[in-house]
């Protein structure tokens, strides 16, 4: 019986650690299987340094072919499982072939990785990065161990950034003014507007202001659209009369934003949107919705 | 309707109940400190004030067991060390609530205690707060989310000698807060209307907002509690802000309730420095807002303040408050079209109230608000309003009251164009007014002029007036009328013979105009009111004589000839004949001969032509003996036709005892006991036996018609005749006609026929007791009586 066990697991155990493990920055990562783990927080152009321990399970020898460590970007579409787009892969050899027969230490390093996606996590499309150790072997199956990690990207606050301002209506019975005082956001802004009411002739209920993320991956006749709403905030509550002006005040901070992507390694995109919304007495609704950019800035 | 009620009933339960499920999990948050859950806790605990079935009086039920939990928040927000965050955090913190009202709430909460922390200027977070609650538009709970602001900002405001007074934050800032609090809560109040549409504006939609006022009006009162509005400020700021708002929201509702309110709420001094501001809003308010109301109110409030100190007075004088008042009323009547008669007097009631009240020695200002009554008046075809009626009277009888004397009343020339507007009815009714007035305060109206100008007034009395509905008249009520004025004639008076000539002449010409059911009431009034004239002239002869005396005794007995003439018309001859009787009276008194008998002529031909019932003949004719009597004016030969014309009546009476009363009557006549009075002795005695014939006449005539002779009652009062004049010395009656006289008593007492008859009886025997003292009492007159015999 134990022999039947240990010929299916692995011969060694492999932790791969990184060198500053302790003092980098944690962020949550949800795995496949959905549990949530921690994992370290790199950005582009960092150095990934660590170590690579190999250790062979007491008392077996593990013959092998080689160790490497590869550094992956990967997407992955879910439509389309089993297939990884590697945007990148960078490769370092730990080892040449031989026999290990005790705990071996390799440390690696990847000096200015680009890498200019950020990690993603999204309903048809994850962006993810690891570092995979492989050990090759003959006749049986290599022996792999990945490592997830978070990449995260700051942009400077955007030289331009207009407002949002737009008039609309229906003809002789709505029409409103609204305005966004920016058009780009970063993750932990406040949208700050006012929507100005020109003139108002059904009996409104409420008015909400949705945050939506539109999430498109493929391209062509095999593109798929996804859009969650993750915000709903209630501006107003009642009628208004022609002439007033309703304050919006939102806080993006409580929410799981990311930036805006655009045209991920012809992947994918994530664009948000802004959706007001306007619920009349008998619950039929009327939006606009307007496009919004959210971007990252270096947290202090 | 009853389901309605019940239904509301459930659902305010189950808002409670909501409310103290997520508030025992809240309080359980709190005492663990745990503020992520606290704050979870009490969004879903305002969370249940979202509701729209409620009506504002359960609705503020439930607000106000929110707010006590809120105020358990609060502390717990004030007290960083147990939830370790920073009120600038807790201020972002409790934003990210999605739903806008309890997110509002707690902001307010929040940010009451930011305030306090002073970590942010007052104005800012006031600012950011009252900006952040338009997010809030329903009505009810829009009114109550600001009144929750104002409530918790109230002792937050940078009012001067505040501790949130700054550089940064001055009484401005606060004043402007409040009054754009204000304003939005008004428009909050002003929507409930127009979202129920128009049209289906019903009673109990009108009761809800009513129920509200009080939450909008506050505004206000903390505004008139800041200490740093001071008149400059009220005048430059507040009240135009105020009034724009007012102006602007055209409900009549609100108009009307805020005006009141600020006539309320703020200092009498502020309201009297910034009249014309205050005025000029009303004219501009919706013609169905109860103008009147709010004006008289304002101007009660004004005059009470004149009445409280004298020193004030100058400043009334200042501001002109009264043309500025007067001005605006004239204006509100323009601009409400629709406004009904009685409005508009009533706004003229008030304002001529405080003009009495402040101004009470400018008449000319009382009658500028009678003239432009007065036009109002006019505009209206006919005033049929029984209460515009009502007001009208209190109108008229504000200046009465005021100064107690119907003369300065009568100064008022728009005050008689006034009492036309009035029915007939009420006519009457404020002449009474004037007419006891008078009395009570006995005014004395002393010229021609005024007297023209009261009888004016009060002609609804004086005649009758076009369309008037005779058969209406109450008899009681009419003859009570015209014995008030009756009365009112005494009223009339002058020292100066030639005025109160005048008067009497315009009396004349309006009693005149009484027609015949007037003139018994008036004329009597009037002539004995000549008659004190030609008394008073009496009094003066000695004085002036000459040729131009404007008055003299014989014009004023011309005027009352026709003024008893008049009488004819009614006719009313007996009282024509006592008139007459009594100014021959007075021309005997002035030595006037042919007036006198001028007099006694026309009293005998009303006699003869006009007296046809005996009874009034028997009445009639002891008048002109009586009268006649006292006459010493006439020379022999007309006495004698009067005399003789007298006795002649006396005979011709229907019933013999009447006849012979008057005739023994007449004996007097003959008879005058003064010192160089007429002393015909035979003609008494010729009355005096004639008399006893037709006494013999009538006892016969009774034996003869029923058996039995009438008592001797005449025979005793001819008895007592004689003694009279034998005891005056009339050498033709003697001891022995006396004592036949009582002779033939005793036979008739004693005949079997007569009737005994204990009033005669006593009679005689009284008379004989009478001569018996006589006798005793010795002297001539005991010696006169001597000779009797018993």
């Amino acid at each position: 019986m134990n022999y039947l066990v240990g010929a299916f697991k692995p011969p060694c155990n492999i932790f791969i650690s990184f060198a500053d493990g302790r003092s980098r920055k944690q962020v949550p990562l949800k795995k496949e299987n959905g549990k949530t783990v921690m994992a370290a927080l790199f950005q582009s152009q960092e150095n990934i340094v660590g170590e690579v321990v190999i250790e062979p399970i007491h008392g077996k020898k593990v013959e092998h072919n080689g160790v490497k460590i590869e550094l992956l970007g990967q997407i992955e579409l879910y439509f389309d499982r089993g297939n990884f787009y590697d945007f990148t892969s960078l490769v370092r050899e730990l080892d040449v072939p031989g026999e290990l027969y005790e705990r071996k230490a390799y440390p690696f390093e990847f000096s200015t990785v680009e890498m200019p996606y950020e990690s993603y996590n999204g309903v048809n499309v994850r962006l993810r990065y690891i570092l995979k150790v492989t050990v090759s072997r003959n006749y049986v199956s290599n022996i792999v161990e990945c490592q997830d990690f978070v990449v995260r990207n700051y942009t400077p606050p955007p030289s331009i950034n207009n407002s949002i301002k737009m008039e609309v209506g229906i003809e002789d019975c709505l029409h409103i003014e609204f305005e966004y005082s920016k058009s780009k956001y970063h993750l932990k802004d406040v949208i700050v507007g006012k929507i100005y009411f020109l003139l108002v002739r059904i009996k409104l209920k409420n008015m909400e202001l949705e945050i939506r993320r539109r999430e498109s991956t493929g391209s062509g006749p095999n593109t798929y659209v996804e859009t969650e709403t993750l915000a709903k905030f209630e501006l107003m509550d009642g009628a208004p009369v022609r002439g007033e002006s309703i304050p919006i005040r939102l806080f993006l901070s409580p929410y799981e934003l990311t930036p805006t992507y655009r045209n991920i390694n012809n992947k994918f995109s994530v664009k948000y949107y802004l959706n007001l919304v306007l619920v009349d007495e008998e619950d039929r609704r009327y939006f606009k919705q307007q496009e919004f950019t959210m971007y990252r800035i270096l947290e202090t | 309707m009853l389901n309605g009620t019940e239904d509301e009933d459930k659902w305010l339960a189950e808002g409670i109940a909501g409310i103290q499920h997520y508030a025992f999990f809240m309080h359980r948050a709190l005492d663990s400190n745990n503020l992520r859950e606290a704050l979870k806790y009490s969004a879903q605990m305002l969370s249940e004030l979202r509701t729209s079935k409620l009506p504002p009086h359960k609705y503020y039920e439930l607000y106000m067991r929110t707010f006590d939990e809120l105020k358990i928040l609060e502390s717990f927000f004030k007290d960083d060390s147990k939830h370790g965050v920073s009120v600038v955090d807790l201020y972002e913190l409790v934003q990210h609530a999605g739903n806008v009202l309890p997110r509002l709430y707690l902001l307010c909460t929040v940010g009451s205690i930011y305030i306090k922390s002073k970590e942010a200027p007052a104005k800012e977070v006031l600012k950011d707060l009252g900006e952040m609650c338009r997010g809030v538009q329903h009505p009810i709970r829009g009114l109550f989310l600001r009144s929750y602001l104002a409530q918790i900002s109230r002792d937050k405001l940078p009012d001067i000698g505040s501790e949130y007074e700054g550089d940064a934050d001055t009484v401005m800032d606060a004043v402007e807060f409040v009054l754009q609090n204000f304003t939005e809560m008004n428009k909050l109040w002003v929507r409930m209307q127009q979202h129920q549409g128009p049209g289906r504006v019903t009673e109990k939609q009108e009761k809800e907002r009513s129920e509200l006022q009080d939450l909008v009006g506050k505004n206000l009162h903390v505004l008139s509690q800041i200490e740093g509005v001071d008149l400059e400020m009220y005048k430059e700021t507040v009240l135009p802000r105020v009034l724009e708002q007012v102006v602007n929201c055209k409900d009549d509702l609100a108009q009307y309730y805020l005006m009141d309110c600020i006539i309320q709420v703020f200092p009498d001094e502020y309201h009297l420095q910034t009249l014309e501001t205050l005025l000029s809003a009303c004219p501009q308010l919706q013609p169905t807002v109860d103008v009147k109301t709010v004006l008289s109110r304002l101007m009660d409030r004004l005059s009470n303040y004149a009445a409280s100190s004298a020193d004030v007075l100058p400043e009334f004088l200042q501001v002109e408050a009264f043309s500025k008042l007067s001005n605006v009323i004239g204006k509100v009547i323009e601009a409400q079209v629709d406004m009904a008669a009685v409005g508009a007097i009533t706004l003229h009631v008030s304002l001529l109230t405080f003009t009495l009240r402040v101004h009470p020695d400018r008449l000319d200002y009382v009658d500028q608000v009678l003239g432009s009554c007065v036009k109002k008046l006019s505009n209206i075809p006919k005033l049929e309003d029984r209460r515009a009626m009502k007001q009208v009277v209190a109108l008229l009888s504000a200046p009465l009251e005021k100064y107690n004397d119907i003369v300065t009343a009568l100064t008022l020339s728009n005050y008689p164009r006034v009492m036309d507007h009035l029915d007939i009815g009420t006519n009457k009714v404020m002449a009474m007014v004037i007419i006891q007035s008078i009395m009570k305060n006995y005014s004395c109206i002393s010229t021609a002029d005024k007297v023209e100008v009261l009888f004016e007034l009060i002609k609804g009395l004086i005649k009758d007036i076009d369309g008037a509905d005779v058969d209406e008249l109450d008899e009681e009520d009419f003859k009570e009328e015209q014995n008030s004025v009756a009365r009112l004639i005494h009223m009339l008076y002058n020292d100066e013979p030639e005025e109160m000539l005048k008067i009497i002449c315009i009396v004349r010409k309006h009693t005149m105009a009484g027609g015949p059911k007037r003139l018994p009431f008036t004329v009597s009034s009037l002539v004995f009111s000549a008659l004190q004239l030609v008394r008073q002239l009496q009094g003066l002869e000695g004085d002036i004589v000459g040729e131009d005396v404007p008055v003299t005794p014989k014009k004023i007995f011309q005027l009352l000839t026709q003024i008893i003439d008049s009488l004819s018309a009614v006719p009313s001859p007996e009282l024509a004949l006592r008139l007459y009787l009594q100014c021959a009276e007075a021309a005997n008194d002035c030595d006037l001969e042919h007036v006198a008998y001028e007099f006694f002529t026309q009293a005998f031909v009303l006699y003869e032509e006009e007296i046809a019932d005996s009874k009034a003949q028997v009445t009639a004719i002891h008048l002109i003996i009586g009268t006649l009597q006292r006459m010493n004016v006439f020379g022999v030969e007309n006495r004698d036709t009067l005399t003789h014309k007298a006795t002649g009546y006396s005979a011709r009476l229907l019933k013999k005892a009447d006849q012979c009363r008057a005739v023994y009557a007449c004996s007097h006549l003959f008879w005058i006991d003064d010192q160089d009075g007429i002393k015909d002795g035979e003609r008494v005695l010729l009355c005096l036996k004639r008399a006893l014939r037709i006494a013999n006449a009538a006892q016969q005539m009774a034996n003869a018609a029923r058996g039995s002779s009438g008592p001797v009652t005449l025979f005793v009062e001819i008895l007592n005749k004689y003694i009279y004049f034998f005891e005056k010395g009339n050498q033709q009656i003697t001891s022995s006609a006396i004592e036949g006289l009582i002779e033939l008593i005793n036979t008739e007492t004693q005949s079997d026929s007569t009737n005994p008859d204990s009033i005669s009886d006593a009679f005689l025997a009284s008379t004989l007791r009478y001569i018996q003292f006589q006798k005793q009492k010795g002297g001539v007159v005991g010696e006169k009586f001597e000779s009797i015999k018993l």
